[in-house]
């Protein structure tokens, strides 16, 4: 019940959360030009501070999420780049108030895949971005969230 | 010492050594309400998680509110018996703790 609550107040606040959220999230990690990707609220707003507009699509990037998510609080999701070079993997959950989530920087040694768990407060599209040397790729998966969220 | 809020797991596969880790962490986006006070219920969220493996950073995480609470984290590298790997996190109220295990 708790979590249901959580996710419903979740999506609700998306609505008002535009305003609300830049007034309460804290600094992330600021870019140069001063604004924080993190607390943007649209994708095409995160896409331009990050500079990825117009990204490439690859079928290179490989996400693996489930169809359908019973609970949006926990959804796995793994996000591997076959991409060469790949130095960052960014993940980007559509539809959340503030749709960046996270951003993976690897060193030499690692190899470009992580999987790590997000928060989806109803049906989404994952955005998975991958930067190698200049260039940025792109891929997307839809997750539908089943229960929580608006009741769709 | 207080119980470390990570559990860090290794495991060396072939000439790849698998990291997990689990925090503890509440992960608040800052956009919940409490219900019974109508207030929001202040972020709280894990904002820089490092890696390291024998002193060199093999990922760099930023994370946000989107990241589920008690977030999980898997991933490989390549790396042998006896490595070090250092995890660290810092949240966005300033709060970090860090755990360091050995390879197997």
């Amino acid at each position: 019940m708790k979590r249901r609550s959580f996710l419903k107040s979740t999506v609700l606040a998306g609505a008002t959360g535009a305003a609300i959220s830049t007034g309460i999230l804290s600094p992330n990690v600021a870019m140069a030009d001063g604004s924080d990707p993190f607390k943007s609220t649209s994708v095409d707003d995160v896409m331009k501070i990050l500079g990825a507009t117009g990204a490439e699509k690859s079928d290179k990037i490989k996400i693996k999420a489930p169809e359908i998510a019973e609970n949006g609080a926990v959804v796995p999701v793994s996000i591997t780049s076959e991409i060469a070079g790949t130095t960052e993997i960014i993940s980007i959950t559509a539809a959340n108030p503030t749709p960046l989530a996270a951003k993976y920087i690897f060193g030499e040694s690692a190899e470009t895949s992580v999987k790590s768990r997000f928060k989806m407060g109803k049906t989404t599209d994952v955005i998975a971005l991958v930067k190698a040397g200049d260039k940025f790729y792109t891929a997307q998966a839809n997750v539908k969230v089943t229960k929580g969220g608006c009741g769709g | 010492m207080a119980k470390s809020s990570i559990k860090l797991r290794t495991k060396k596969k072939g000439d790849k050594v698998q990291v997990k880790a689990l925090i503890k962490h509440p992960m608040e986006t800052g956009l919940r309400k409490n219900k019974k006070t109508g207030k929001p219920i202040p972020a709280h969220y894990i904002t820089d998680l490092t890696v390291e493996a024998n002193g060199k950073a093999v990922l760099t995480a930023n994370w946000s509110g989107s990241i589920s609470k008690n977030p999980f984290l898997s991933f490989n590298y390549a790396g042998k018996s006896g490595d070090k790997v250092k995890l660290s996190w810092k949240d966005n109220t300033g709060k970090s703790d860090m755990l360091e295990t050995a390879v197997k």
